[in-house]
């Protein structure tokens, strides 16, 4: 009998357990139907797994919460994705680096105004022992066409995110047509920036890498900056808000306020002031209206 | 009040079960009235077991008619026969909590259950076992349980099939002492045995059935003392028609 | 040294107590029970149905639930993630990017388990009993509740083999729940994550104490069914 009640016990825990689960869920859900109420003020934010594996959400969402009272849900996606998010209505802000598909996104009325926010630089990442001799170059046009000559394995993205938007707008610029002379030396994985690069590891290839994610990135192995400060190495972020006329559940002012502080002095300062080892990962550059 | 309705007599009629077009009954028809204990016996095969379960309502006839004096053998709504098998079948509970199953079962009151069970349990001498778990009492103690269990729901007829078949010559004693109780108390049984022994200790009534016709329905004394058919006179002589 | 540096990592992550942390560990707990939770609640019953029950198609149904047991985690999400989009038909719930979403998913993941084992389970026990149910009245579903009870610590099993498969999934709950960083993190979320920040020690000492866990709550459960089927026989 002992055991019997023992079972029922740990049944009732269990559903009960569940149950508190669901309760908890249901209360943000009934908080965005009526914001009047009481309870977790919050935003979803799609976002690029730049800004989130870098931890400069970490460092930036405390001190907006502290200041508004408003929680940050960030989702950390490719840019590609975390913009198919905001086009389906999953979030409330987007902030992504691929500013093509970004005036594309608020072209066809799915957010916007779109505001430049801060600005980063991608590296060539490569193996020491450099097969393809482009270590110390300035040129990353020059480079991928050694790349490409010596068919030097290449791990990209291939999954629509900004760098991997950034990485093919690069071999364009070198003038190498991808789809005629990519061979197995090209290696598309599909996955975000981490994974990219301990693929690169693995296989001792080069990487395309926004400087953020490199600098927090713990498992460099035998990798390293080849190629830097090319002016076509530029990485512009931006931000926006999800058009509230599609899609009338959107936050739109606890959104904006978001928007406006990350914008804001007080804001940029706060991007400005996230490094890692004394490095500075981000440069804010709201105020330059042409970024 | 419980007791002024009777089910039986119970009447067969042409009863028939088949299984893949092969006649395993084939047109038996008897009737049982009430009172005394009848056996089944026959070989292997014959269809003691299927008979039991035909009249049970655990098997639908092909064909024939299993006709209780009270329709489907239910009076007052409450089934009034019961079934014990060759294996018995323990739930995975303690001894008293597979009685209450079976009082629950069939409806009755918490404290109607509860009084049932400890009467059983006190009558067939397994007060001290009633919190074992069932299945890891001994065949004889199993069986025992099984017959209490269908005492418990107060029935007019019991069925077994072979119930002592598994059981060491003790425990096969002991149940043939309460069968013999429950026909004294004049509870109607009906037994498939293969135990010739124990035809002749317990049946007033033999039915002998061969290859699913029924060969001979006869009171015991005289059919032990000389079968009116030639395969019953095999059969009892323990060859041939095997 | 990967592997050390990783075992320190899972030590210093259960006697450090960190909140964060335990918040991960305690709404990975949270997500997966319940889905068992519900799954157990709804995939019983269904099983024993499934066994019990006579009907036409019953055996593509049944090919098709054991088939599902190996429904790919990702698919799993996907379904989830395309209804409760805010452009999917559940939309203006609310609901994606949550624990309840995540809920959803496992309990999707857990139920063709829960009811391919309890079918399986329920059908033998109940060729056992069929006969003696049939004789004091239960016959067809009403045979259930004796079977369910009768064969609860097998069916344990069956709640473990889907407490495992949840637990261990990442594809299902990182797509309908995000990965947000104390809302929707969970251990296996957040390993995916440190791996993908190269943080590999990290990432293997989370796996550690996923490991433990599991271990645990299959531990207890093991043990608490085997006194119990003891006692039952």
């Amino acid at each position: 009998m002992l055991t019997k009640r023992h079972l029922l016990g740990a049944t009732t825990a269990l559903l009960a357990f569940g149950a508190a689960a669901l309760a908890q869920d249901a209360r943000p859900a009934a908080t965005a139907a009526t914001p009047a109420q009481a309870g977790t003020r919050f935003i979803t934010v799609a976002s690029t797994t730049s800004t989130v594996d870098s931890g400069l959400f970490n460092h930036l969402l405390p001190l907006f919460r502290a200041k508004t009272g408003i929680d940050v849900r960030v989702i950390s996606q490719g840019t590609g994705q975390a913009l198919d998010t905001g086009r389906r209505g999953d979030a409330d802000v987007v902030f992504v680096h691929a500013r093509a598909a970004e005036e594309k996104f608020v072209a066809d009325g799915h957010g916007g105004p779109r505001r430049p926010v801060m600005y980063n630089d991608f590296v060539l990442i490569g193996p020491k022992s450099d097969p393809a001799g482009i270590k110390g170059s300035r040129d990353i046009a020059a480079a991928l066409t050694a790349i490409q000559t010596k068919a030097a394995p290449f791990v990209s993205r291939g999954d629509r995110s900004g760098t991997h938007q950034a990485e093919l707008a690069l071999w364009q610029a070198a003038r190498i047509d991808l789809a005629a002379t990519r061979g197995t030396w090209y290696r598309e994985i599909g996955q975000g920036m981490g994974a990219a690069l301990n693929t690169a590891g693995g296989m001792n290839a080069y990487v395309l890498s926004d400087r953020a994610t490199w600098l927090s990135f713990r498992n460099r192995g035998d990798l390293d900056i080849l190629v830097e400060g090319d002016r076509r190495l530029f990485n512009q972020y931006g931000i926006m808000l999800v058009n509230p006329q599609r899609h009338p559940h959107v936050k739109q002012a606890d959104g904006q306020t978001f928007i406006d502080w990350i914008v804001s002095p007080e804001g940029q300062k706060a991007i400005a002031d996230y490094k890692i080892n004394g490095q500075q990962l981000f440069f804010a550059n709201a105020s330059d209206t042409g970024a | 009040m419980r007791d002024t309705l009777s089910v039986l007599p119970l009447t067969v009629t042409d009863l028939v079960f088949a299984a893949g077009g092969r006649p395993l009954v084939d047109g038996i028809g008897f009737t049982l009235p009430k009172g005394g204990l009848t056996v089944l016996i026959g070989p292997n095969g014959s269809g003691k077991s299927l008979t039991l379960r035909l009249c049970h309502g655990l098997l639908t006839p092909t064909s024939g008619v299993v006709s209780w004096a009270a329709a489907d053998g239910v009076v007052g709504g409450v089934k009034r026969h019961a079934m014990v098998f060759q294996k018995p079948v323990m739930l995975r509970r303690s001894a008293r909590a597979n009685m209450l199953h079976a009082l629950a079962a069939f409806g009755l009151s918490r404290s109607e259950r509860a009084t049932r069970c400890a009467e059983a349990l006190e009558r067939f001498g397994l007060a001290g076992l009633a919190e074992r778990p069932a299945r890891l009492m001994s065949g004889g103690e199993q069986q025992r349980l099984a017959i209490a269990r269908a005492w418990a729901l107060r029935p007019q007829v019991l069925f077994l099939d072979e119930p002592t078949s598994q059981l060491d010559p003790g425990a096969t004693r002991q149940i043939e002492e309460m069968l013999m109780a429950l026909r004294g108390e004049g509870m109607t049984l009906v037994m498939a045995t293969h135990d010739m022994g124990q035809a002749r200790r317990l049946a007033d009534r033999v039915l002998f059935l061969n290859r699913g016709r029924l060969g001979e329905d006869a009171a015991a004394a005289p059919f032990f003392a000389g079968p009116a058919s030639p395969e019953a006179r095999a059969f009892i002589a323990g060859d041939l028609v095997w | 040294m990967d592997i050390s540096q990783s075992f320190a990592a899972a030590i210093g992550l259960i006697l450090g107590g960190d909140p964060a942390f335990l918040a991960i560990v305690g709404l990975s707990l949270t997500v997966t029970l319940s889905a068992v939770a519900i799954a157990a609640l709804i995939g019983l019953p269904l099983g024993a149905l499934l066994a019990l029950a006579r009907f036409p198609g019953r055996g593509a149904v049944i090919v098709l639930v054991n088939a599902l047991m190996g429904l790919p985690p990702v698919v799993a999400g996907l379904l989830v993630f395309l209804l409760l989009s805010r452009s999917g038909p559940l939309g203006p719930l609310g609901l994606l990017f949550t624990p309840t979403a995540m809920v959803a998913a496992q309990t999707l993941l857990v139920l063709p388990i829960v009811i391919a084992i309890t079918r399986q389970l329920t059908e033998d026990l109940h060729g056992e009993y069929r006969e003696h149910l049939a004789s004091i009245g239960l016959t067809g579903i009403s045979a259930i509740p004796t079977l369910l009870w009768d064969g609860r610590f097998a069916l344990a099993t069956a709640i473990l083999a889907g407490f495992g498969r949840a637990s261990a999934e990442v594809g299902a709950v990182l797509i309908v729940g995000g990965n947000i960083a104390g809302y929707t993190r969970t251990m296996t979320t957040a390993i995916a994550l440190e791996t993908s920040k190269g943080d590999l020690p990290l990432a293997l000492g989370l796996g550690i104490v996923l490991i433990l866990l599991t271990l645990a709550i299959n531990a207890v459960t093991y043990g608490a069914s085997r006194v119990g089927a003891r006692f039952a026989g």
